[in-house]
């Protein structure tokens, strides 16, 4: 880890010295333990502030919508597959890019470092897919089956799935870290904002903080890469994964489709095809 | 739409989606017939609805 935090500093200063980039996305030491929060170096006197290690659980991604200068960023697997999601929707241009990749061994959670967050144990792209420059030798990536919570789920009865997601989203504030930390959340007003018309609630009803969980997944179908930024910015300790990983399992059942792993296809729900399975509809 | 919201227990039967010509009338009819005979076999809906304030 110190080894990556050095190799991403001497890139860093050797990008922002000759020019190649006006600034370089990457983390630093946060105010609270166990965390490390999103930075942007503009000059090689601040380069010491940029930091790797295991508490890197933030997307950075997040930081690249609509930017017009170049920049270089820090990327893991899924930070990587991210970056192609904003390159595919118009959201920036791989030119703008220099993307310092870093193949990842997984982050911890906040509140236990000896363990790793539940996305990471099961993740197929630990290094990144694209980049221009590598910190490290690439490492190896475990196959396991990612669906097992899913399946756990899907196996319940009608009352029971109710009940359990009506537990899971008892502890939500709507404090809304969970969009604010996502890569794919970047709509310039959000639906759960409109007034004209009003699509939810805007109170702590149960049905409309259900409702809030649910479409905001819906609006990841197909683009979520199972960071986990929005779990791990909870301050409830929601795992809300519960609804956009249902999803990416669909897209993978029914279209054989991973997020972000090349900048050109688009999600399966943005396009047609003549051959998209169609059971659900008479 | 129909797998997550059944995933969070919405009944099977109840959401249902179909496209139909404004030239099909019978298939119109098909549809509207079984999609009324499951949803009154599931009962009035007590998920997703708002109590009152």
């Amino acid at each position: 880890m110190e080894a990556y935090t050095e190799k991403i500093r001497e890139i860093s200063e050797r990008l922002l010295k000759d020019g190649t980039v006006e600034a370089v996305i990457g983390y630093r030491k946060g105010s609270v333990e166990n965390s490390n929060e999103p930075c942007i170096v503009r000059s090689s006197e601040k380069i010491n502030d940029l930091v790797w290690d295991s508490n890197c659980r933030i997307n950075l991604a997040n930081y690249l919508t609509n930017r017009k200068d170049k920049v270089a960023i820090i990327a893991k697997g899924c930070d990587s597959r991210n970056i192609n999601t904003q390159i595919i929707e118009n959201k920036i241009k791989r030119d703008q890019l220099f993307i310092i990749g870093v193949p990842c061994s997984g982050m911890t959670k906040k509140e236990d470092s000896s363990d790793l967050q539940e996305n990471c144990k099961v993740c197929h792209h630990k290094n990144p897919v694209v980049y221009d420059e590598l910190v490290a030798a690439e490492v190896e990536e475990t196959k396991v089956d990612r669906y097992e919570d899913v399946k756990k789920i899907e196996a319940m009865g009608v009352e029971e799935k109710w009940e359990f997601f009506k537990d899971l989203l008892e502890p939500c504030t709507r404090c809304y870290a969970c969009k604010n930390a996502c890569p794919l959340c970047y709509c310039p007003t959000c639906f759960v904002d409109e007034s004209k018309p009003q699509w939810v609630g805007k109170g702590m009803d149960p049905i409309d903080v259900r409702t809030y969980h649910f479409l905001r997944a819906y609006h990841c179908a197909g683009r979520c890469t199972d960071c986990g930024a929005c779990e791990s910015a909870c301050p409830q300790g929601i795992n809300m994964r519960h609804f956009t990983k249902k999803l990416e399992k669909e897209c993978f059942d029914q279209f054989a489709w991973e997020a972000g792993l090349n900048s050109e296809e688009r999600p399966p729900l943005d396009t047609f095809k003549l051959d998209d399975p169609q059971t659900f509809i008479k | 739409m129909k797998e997550l919201m059944e995933h969070m227990g919405i009944e099977p039967g109840r959401l249902q989606f179909s496209w139909i010509s404004s030239a099909e009338s019978t298939k119109f009819v098909d549809v509207v017939k079984d999609v009324t005979e499951k949803v009154k076999a599931l009962g009035p809906n007590k998920n997703f609805v708002k109590e009152a304030s």
